[in-house]
């Protein structure tokens, strides 16, 4: 997963002092976005890493499983980062921006209760920009093979011979 | 002579489809020494594969040519390109069916007779009976090899099955087993026992539950009389200037334009792509497409009456553990109005992999409402609602000219709306639904609004008369002899029962008169 690897080189600390904290757990320094908590920095391309950082704490917002970390939901948006995508991500993290700066906060990703980013997303909700994120999250977060294993899904089990001998009738609490 | 055949043999039976009723149809007529050419518009895959991956499958098999929607139905905002979630391949849906292989009830052939006049529906008794169905029924549960008929054992019940079954007992539900399936629980007819391996959605791959796939469609080949054209997609069906059909052009795998000539042509396309193969051919002769005097080809779309239950609980399920249906609940199916709607309902288990749960639990809802559902997947049980309901004249599949396939001929819009009686219908089978994981002391359930379409029925229905639809109680179409429908759009009336088994067995019965008129010299 190359969003493991430090850009450029730089350690970790390195970058913490280059960039510039957002929002609670991002850190956005030139051309990379970099999780303090998690301990692991994307390149942007063709975004900007702010509009980057937004962008992942939106999908968090949109779908918020408490037990999955971040960096699925960057590696569900990462696909958004393309020239061809870039122009409308970014006036859709404006409008999202506006939103939330009318609603008296100075940018979504510096908005720190969930509850007021929903409102900021509710007020979206009906656009195009919003539906085109959630839409992507739909296969983009749930259809990733490493997420299955925080909501206790298995898969496919053939290659294991299904569960004929592995428990599908192991219920013991009825 | 012998497969394959030449496009100018005008002696072959011309089948449209592979599916429950092309691939049966095809096999059966091949047994009995007819020549058959079986166009199939999609590709050949077998148990080896398919891919046990809910979106990976779903990109390999699915019908996702375009098609368009419109009506109240909440599929036309959801998945407004995507009305059905059907098959295109060699053996049709048989490759994603859960196997629920139950005969019709007796009064279910009698709907108009039973229900009396329902305000807008328009319904109509089957031209044929229980009596008349027995043994075409038995030979399909012979086919298929469903469980509990004939002497063959019930499947065991899954952690999903146990949980359903427990809540069902505390409501006082007698009727409920694990199912009369189309899914082995013994080795069965050079096909293996079921591992409970899941993903009977996406292809057995242990060939444990039945498909035309593998089992008709290559019996057929096997005898020398049956051709299967794949990547075959059928543009029109031609007549004479008697109104006799005479062949079919179709675009083959390279896109070049073929035709085949027939003696016979069978549509076996599922409800979308028979009535608009109808539609498109139409004529200066047939203006409004073939075999539609009566003006009711595309009309009547049933669909069932489906919506799902899930339920969370406090310890865990694991429910994608076994076969993807694992049982039913009967008790419901029965006729009765003082429920408040005429007609019955089945419930039956169901599992959704984490992904495909994502998709269909709430279609478009986000937040923590929705999140915390699928939070507690590992811990949630579910079952499906299999309903009749309402044939409705304006419930229809019409041709949209301002959309165009990728060979340039217009593509269906499918129009639905509830009745009434579907409505409460399923409001009854969710509080029912509700109830039985209560009862055994669920958290928090789902009512969980209808996918898209898997059974798709009645759009070429069968009738006494002429006048009120499309094809007698053949499949043979009351205005052109030798043409025939094979599939589920042939059905009169859609009872609650899962469909396959039904079609299997006309299938069978029309291979039947098919070989016999044909020996008479009468067609």
């Amino acid at each position: 997963m190359s969003q493991h690897q430090s850009p450029r080189g730089l350690t970790r600390r390195e970058l913490l002092k280059s960039g510039v904290a957002a929002g609670a757990a991002f850190v956005v320094g030139s051309g990379f976005v970099l999780h303090s908590r998690e301990a692991w920095a994307m390149e942007t391309k063709a975004l900007a890493p702010a509009t980057m950082a937004t962008l992942i704490q939106m999908a968090r917002d949109i779908y918020p499983h408490d037990r999955v970390p971040d960096q699925y939901y960057a590696i569900a948006v990462k696909g958004y980062d393309t020239s061809e995508a870039a122009p409308a991500i970014e006036a859709g993290v404006a409008a999202l921006d506006a939103a939330a700066q009318g609603m008296g906060h100075a940018s979504y990703l510096a908005t720190p209760w969930e509850r007021d980013r929903v409102d900021i997303l509710r007020s979206m909700e009906g656009g195009p920009f919003f539906q085109t994120i959630r839409g992507g999250l739909v296969t983009g977060l749930y259809n990733n093979k490493e997420v299955w294993p925080i909501f206790g899904y298995e898969g496919e089990s053939y290659s294991e011979g299904g569960y004929i001998n592995r428990g599908f009738d192991d219920i013991s609490w009825l | 002579m012998a497969a394959p055949f030449d496009l100018n043999d005008d002696s072959v039976v011309v089948i449209i489809g592979t599916g429950a009723g092309g691939g049966v149809l095809a096999n059966e007529l091949a047994q009995k020494g007819v020549s058959v050419v079986a166009l199939e518009a999609g590709g050949r895959y077998l148990p080896e594969d398919y891919i046990n991956d809910e979106w990976e499958s779903f990109g390999q098999l699915a019908w996702l040519d375009p098609r368009t929607t419109s009506g109240d139905w909440r599929v036309a905002k959801d998945f407004s390109g995507l009305p059905a979630w059907i098959v295109k391949a060699v053996g049709g849906t048989t490759v994603h069916w859960a196997g629920a292989s139950i005969r019709f009830q007796e009064h279910e052939w009698k709907a108009k007779t039973t229900y009396g006049d329902v305000a807008g529906a328009n319904l109509l008794d089957w031209p044929i009976d229980a009596a008349e169905m027995a043994p075409w029924y038995e030979k399909a549960e012979t086919k298929l090899g469903v469980t509990r008929t004939g002497g063959r054992a019930g499947l065991p019940g899954s952690n999903n099955y146990k949980v359903f079954e427990a809540g069902a007992r505390a409501l006082g539900y007698k009727e409920v087993h694990t199912g009369r399936m189309a899914i082995n629980s013994a080795d069965y007819d050079d096909r293996m026992a079921c591992q409970q391996t899941g993903f009977c959605f996406q292809g057995c791959k242990w060939g444990a539950k039945w498909s035309a796939a593998y089992t008709d469609i290559p019996r057929g080949e096997a005898t020398g009389n049956l051709e299967v054209r794949e990547r075959a997609h059928v543009a029109r069906i031609l007549h004479d200037a008697s109104g006799k059909v005479t062949g079919v052009e179709y675009f083959d795998k390279d896109g070049t334009l073929q035709m085949q000539k027939a003696r016979i042509v069978c549509v076996a396309g599922n409800s979308f792509e028979s009535p608009r193969l109808l539609l498109n051919s139409a004529s200066s002769m047939f203006p409004d497409g073939l075999a539609n005097s009566s003006g009711q080809v595309g009309r009547n779309y049933m669909r069932h009456t489906t919506g799902s239950v899930y339920a969370v609980f406090d310890k865990p399920v694991r429910m994608w553990r076994g076969t993807t249906m694992a049982g039913i609940v009967q008790d419901e199916a029965r006729h009765d109005p003082s429920r408040g709607f005429v007609g019955g309902y089945e419930l039956e288990t169901l599992s959704l992999g984490l992904p495909f749960m994502a998709a269909f639990l709430d279609p478009g809802a986000w937040g923590r409402e929705f999140t915390s559902a699928l939070d507690g997947y590992e811990n949630m049980a579910g079952m499906w609602i299999v309903g009749e309901d309402m044939p409705q004249e304006t419930n229809r599949v019409t041709l949209n000219h301002e959309v165009k396939d990728q060979y340039g001929l217009p593509v269906v819009d499918v129009h639905f709306d509830d009745h009434p009686n579907d409505v409460a219908m399923r409001n009854h089978a969710y509080r029912q639904g509700v109830a039985i994981y209560e009862a055994v002391g669920a958290t928090r359930t789902f009512p969980t609004p209808p996918y898209p379409s898997t059974h798709n029925l009645g759009t070429n229905r069968m009738s006494e008369n002429p006048r009120d639809g499309v094809v007698n109680k053949w499949g043979q179409a009351h205005d052109i002899a030798n043409l025939f429908v094979s599939d589920g759009s042939q059905f009169t009336t859609g009872a609650a029962e899962n469909p396959t088994l039904t079609i299997v067995a006309l299938a069978i019965r029309q291979a039947d008169h098919i070989a016999r008129e044909m020996g008479k010299g009468a067609l």
